[in-house]
């Protein structure tokens, strides 16, 4: 049964979004972000297993290349972050506000 | 007996009777165009080309006289003025006993001041600009009494009005008569909007301008439109001429240098109200509401007058309110009819004598004391300025109605024309000839008799001859002026083709009841004046005096009623206005933009700068869009 696959499909997306928006830290949003993407990723394959389709396995590997250029740019950002304010603190990337 | 029938020239002097504007027009323009290049001749130029102008309505004058009296109104064509559809205007001249009488009067007195001019100013640093503006003045007023129809006459009338707007506030370094200026015109103003509407109300009537048709139909025309016309013209001539209720400006206007008071009082400007009515019988003989209107204005204003000069120390003013009272009598006389037209303009013309002789007379004086203008530090001065005195007295006697000085043949002739009319009329004329004799005699006498009150500085001296003899030759006018235009009706048949004539023309008796309770009166007058102002000391101060003598002082409380009825409710409409576009139409514009502005500033608040909650927001759009194709697809 596939049903199983998508209620965690749906659980890890949960967490991830709730991760998202809870917490302050830069690289445990990321982290949330990356748990996101893989719910889906875990979602696109079951749909393509239950549907005898290799559509959803090949975005599945899309996703993937995508939230890795994105782990790329994103650590990067957050490193020089760290660098100039010494905290990794979402709420305090408020300089866009004035 | 109607007026002739207008006929066309094309040669001779009165077609080229355009040189009489022209001239003195191209005068002010050479002196005010070449700047200081002409500074050291630009009074000769302006004189001369006064003088020119005058040898041409001479000449003019003389070729009419030639002609039969009913071929005595020729007009002469200049140019299509205004082709415009059906308002056509063709400007020409009219040259006709009535405008030439004016176009002497006008250029022989201001040629007469141009000369004395050239004296008073002597030290005036801006004394070719005062020439330029004094030849200004003569072409407007030419063109006000020469244009063959209204809207010349307004051309001119404006122009008149410039001019003594610039004139009035010459010497412009002093407030005073900056505002005296100012006021001069606007009051106006006042009566030009009356004229204009008259002129609008003529061609809806007539749809023509021009005096050849508009005074031959005037007789077809409904009486009530000729009333209208009637006293929307009279509102004009009030302000021009200084009437009641427009007279204010007349006394504020003595702040001009006084050649200019000369010019304003006597050849032009405050004629030309007197001019327009005169011009206009055929409509103001349509209309008996709007004749006795003017006759009551003349009247009123012929007392007002005599009243504010019983009271006034200031030299120039006191003759000012003389102005206001002979001109009272002129309209008085315009008012009734063909039968006082003649004696109207008899009027005009010798009152431009004494008035211009008594004004440059003042003028004499005050060059003399370090222009001292307050009686009340004169007196004795026979002695001293024996031309003057000599010239003055002449006026004087002349304007108070001496037999036989010309104030006696005019003022009595209207006074017996009044009389005819209404004896009512007849009788304030009297009575405002009995108050000149005072107050007139109360200026010789104050000037020019009694003890020595001069400051301590002046040393009074007698004008040069370029001063006198203008003075004299006046003088001259103002003894025989009068006789030779009224005894034996000459002028009264001279002005007939233009004017029209009564059935029975009114002949002048040297003696009858009216002339001589005039002539009892006026020495009454005159001996009151010389008990208190000649034998008896004068105080330097002014006393408080009755409540009569302020109110004269006040004229009549004029400014006071203007201030009240005019300015303050203006003041007040002004403040509303302002009021209402601040709270009113800035109010709303402004409120608009605190709205939108308010709103954006608050709606600004949930740009927070916090990702997280940007993301919450993304969160809570895709949830909501998720549940609305859920909500859609369950459909």
């Amino acid at each position: 049964m596939t049903t199983h696959y998508l209620v965690l499909s749906a659980l890890l997306f949960a967490i991830g979004a709730i991760g998202v928006l809870v917490r302050r830290n830069a690289i445990v949003v990321f982290m949330c972000v990356e748990l996101m993407l893989n719910a889906c990723n875990l979602a696109f394959v079951t749909f393509a297993r239950q549907h005898g389709n290799l559509d959803g396995q090949i975005i599945a590997f899309f996703v993937m290349v995508v939230a890795a250029a994105e782990v790329v740019v994103g650590l990067a950002i957050i490193v020089t972050m760290f660098r100039t304010r010494r905290s990794a603190s979402v709420d305090d990337a408020n300089l866009l506000k004035n | 007996m109607q007026p002739a029938e207008i006929i066309t020239e094309t040669g001779g002097v009165i077609g080229a009777s355009w040189l009489m504007i022209a001239l003195p027009a191209v005068g002010a323009a050479i002196l005010l165009l070449f700047g200081r290049l002409t500074d050291r001749w630009g009074h000769l130029l302006g004189t001369a080309m006064s003088l020119a102008s005058f040898a041409v309505a001479v000449l003019a004058f003389v070729e009419l006289l030639g002609f039969d009296e009913a071929e005595r109104r020729r007009q002469v064509m200049l140019y299509d003025f205004l082709p415009a559809g059906s308002f056509h205007v063709e400007m020409g001249l009219l040259i006709d006993p009535l405008s030439i009488s004016f176009a002497l009067l006008i250029t022989g007195v201001g040629s007469l001041i141009h000369i004395y001019s050239i004296g008073y100013m002597a030290h005036d640093e801006k004394r070719r600009k005062f020439f330029a503006y004094l030849n200004l003045f003569v072409a407007a007023m030419l063109v006000l009494v020469l244009a063959d129809n209204y809207l010349g006459l307004y051309i001119g009338w404006e122009g008149v009005g410039l001019a003594s707007y610039l004139l009035i506030g010459f010497w412009q370094h002093k407030p005073s008569a900056a505002t005296a200026a100012k006021k001069a015109f606007v009051v106006n103003r006042v009566g030009d909007f009356g004229l204009a509407l008259g002129i609008f109300t003529i061609f809806t009537t007539f749809g023509t301008v021009a005096y050849k048709d508009v005074l031959a139909n005037a007789g077809a025309a409904e009486q009530v439109t000729l009333t209208v016309i009637g006293l929307l013209l009279l509102l004009g001539a009030c302000g021009k001429s200084a009437q009641l209720p427009l007279q204010s400006w007349l006394l504020d206007a003595m702040e001009g240098p006084t050649p200019v008071s000369a010019l304003i009082h006597a050849a032009t400007m405050v004629t030309a109200g007197v001019y327009l009515i005169t011009r206009s019988g055929a409509i103001y003989e349509g209309a008996p509401t709007a004749q006795l209107v003017v006759t009551i204005v003349g009247a009123a204003t012929l007392i007002a007058g005599a009243i504010i000069g019983c009271a006034k120390d200031d030299i120039k003013k006191a003759l000012a309110g003389s102005t206001m009272s002979q001109i009272g009598y002129m309209v008085l006389a315009a008012g009734l009819g063909p039968i006082g037209y003649a004696f109207a303009i008899a009027h005009l013309i010798a009152h431009g004598f004494f008035k211009a002789a008594m004004f440059l007379g003042a003028g004499s004086v005050m060059h003399a004391m370090n222009d001292e203008v307050d009686m009340r530090r004169y007196g004795g001065l026979r002695t001293v300025m024996p031309i003057t005195f000599a010239t003055f007295g002449l006026g004087y006697l002349a304007i108070i109605g001496i037999p036989p000085l010309s104030g006696w043949f005019t003022k009595d002739s209207i006074i017996e024309a009044a009389m005819h009319v209404s004896p009512v009329l007849g009788w304030v004329a009297v009575i405002g000839a009995g108050i000149t004799g005072f107050y007139m005699s109360r200026v010789m006498f104050m000037t020019f008799f009694g003890e020595k009150r001069w400051a301590s500085d002046a040393h009074p001296h007698e004008s040069p001859k370029v001063m006198t003899w203008p003075l004299i030759l006046l003088s001259v006018g103002s003894v025989l002026g009068g006789g030779l235009l009224i005894a034996g009706g000459t002028f009264a048949e001279f002005l007939r083709p233009a004017v029209g004539a009564p059935e029975e023309p009114l002949a002048f008796h040297p003696v009858s009841v009216p002339g001589i309770v005039t002539i009892v009166l006026v020495l009454a007058g005159a001996a009151y004046a010389w008990t208190k102002y000649a034998k008896s000391p004068v105080p330097e101060v002014a006393p408080r005096g009755s409540f009569l003598t302020t109110f004269a002082r006040r004229d009549l409380y004029g400014d006071a009623l203007n201030e009240s009825l005019f300015m303050r409710p203006g003041q007040w409409l002004t403040r509303l206005a302002v009021f209402f576009d601040n709270r009113g139409v800035d109010g709303i514009v402004n409120g608009l933009a605190a709205a939108i502005g308010g709103t954006s500033g608050r709606l600004r608040r949930i740009q927070t700068g916090f990702v997280r909650s940007y993301a919450l927001s993304v969160f809570l759009g895709a949830a909501a869009v998720v549940g609305a194709l859920l909500a859609v697809g369950s459909f």
